[in-house]
């Protein structure tokens, strides 16, 4: 098994530790770590995951706007940080595993590393309470 | 490979009767090839021994530079080989994200920390950034990797004909894990480390120790034997030793340690002047 870059592995730990739901992908889009607050929005628990596959994990969510119509995947703050490499922040809609509607902000953000290596991403979920 | 300790302390240089077995001289291990290509990890205050012991019609030396805290670069103007003009002297090591790897040794080697500049050196002097992939300097092939400390940290894998060393002697890669290890893909260091023949790892801390000291960037001993054991090395060497440890605890806390952990790789402490051959030193020379 391969190791994680250092960036990534201390990202992890730092994410372990804090209370907002975080996703980190890696450079291929899958989804490599996400903690404990992120498992209840998942429906999954990372401890019996592992890493899951872009192709599983991006269609967990039904992200939709404000007027319920769905987002387009390259209007969505992950996505731009994935392909742009810059960060992004979007206010939306998702219906997750649960089947519950959540109103959320996500703030994402590239990982840039020394000597210009993009490592992935890292997307924190901020749930807006009516 | 024939593999020299010349300073196993950590941090700071630790002279006395009480460190007189260990030593107490910092950071600095030689790593001889076979075709007697010469690689020196790091340059704490060992490797003015060093520089003593090397030949006058030396032509090259490779100085691998973990980090630049001064416990591992304090030694480097001391080095005879700096001094004597007619010797090449490539020196790797982490940049920062702003400053290059001669800027940042500037800082120490230039008034008023230290009396001599980087321009009054005698040999050429190289200066190449890491990590940058798979190096080839003689006969051996290096890998460097960022690890877990702070400010920009590598380890190093070094590998010649049949034999590999792997250097990590200031790493924690028990920071932040709630048990360690929690697995080799998320551990700090393991690519380096795997099934390496012989392993020098940061052992600064007693357990009771660490707890205090989480985030200094150190291990406990109890923590790099399970790096060593997830890594499945074939010897490991304690490394780096606290300046408050004496040689009679030094020996109690590694005699303790392998009763509890029950290692299945050799353990040879890590005591100033042991000369570790490695097998194709022994075979080809």
């Amino acid at each position: 098994m391969s190791q994680h870059e250092i960036e990534v592995i201390l990202a992890r730990q730092l994410a372990e530790y804090l209370a907002m739901p975080i996703f980190i992908v890696d450079p291929a889009g899958d989804l490599v770590y996400y903690n404990e607050p992120a498992e209840a929005i998942l429906g999954t628990r990372y401890v019996e995951t592992g890493t899951m596959p872009a192709s599983e994990w991006s269609t967990v969510f039904k992200p939709v706007d404000h007027e319920g119509k769905p987002i387009l995947p390259e209007e969505l703050p992950l996505v731009i940080a994935m392909t742009q490499q810059h960060p992004a922040h979007k206010s939306f809609w998702i219906e997750g595993l649960d089947k519950a509607h959540r109103q959320i902000e996500l703030t994402a953000f590239p990982l840039m590393a020394q000597a210009n290596r993009f490592l992935g991403a890292i997307a924190i979920f901020w749930e807006v309470s009516e | 490979m024939r593999v020299t300790l010349w300073g196993t302390r950590g941090s700071l240089a630790t002279p006395g009767p009480s460190t007189v077995r260990f030593g107490g001289n910092t950071s600095c291990v030689s790593a001889q090839g076979s075709e007697g290509t010469l690689i020196v990890l790091d340059g704490g205050t060992g490797i003015r021994n060093l520089g003593q012991s090397l030949p006058q019609n030396l032509k090259r030396v490779n100085i691998l530079l973990t980090h630049l805290h001064m416990d591992h670069v304090q030694g480097l103007p001391f080095f005879a080989p700096l001094r004597r003009s007619g010797v090449e002297v490539h020196i790797w090591g982490p940049a920062s994200t702003t400053l290059n790897l001669r800027s940042r040794l500037l800082r120490y080697l230039s008034p008023p920390l230290f009396p001599i500049s980087v321009r009054d050196i005698l040999s050429d002097l190289h200066f190449h950034e890491l990590p940058s992939g798979t190096i080839e300097i003689g006969e051996f092939l290096v890998e460097a990797q960022l690890i877990v400390h702070p400010n920009p940290t590598v380890g190093y894998r070094i590998r010649d004909f049949d034999s590999t060393v792997t250097y990590l002697p200031d790493h924690e890669p028990a920071l932040g894990a709630k048990t360690f290890p929690i697995g080799e893909d998320w551990t700090s260091g393991y690519t380096l480390a795997e099934g390496t023949d012989l392993l020098i790892h940061d052992s600064q801390y007693t357990m009771e120790e660490y707890e205090q000291r989480v985030g200094f960037g150190h291990s406990s001993l109890t923590h790099a034997f399970r790096f060593a054991q997830l890594a499945d090395v074939k010897q490991f060497v304690p490394f780096h030793h606290d300046p408050a440890h004496t040689d009679s605890m030094l020996d109690q806390m590694i005699e303790q340690t392998v009763t509890e952990e029950q290692p299945p790789f050799i353990v040879t402490p890590g005591i100033e002047g042991t000369v570790l051959d490695l097998e194709s030193y022994t075979h080809n020379s």
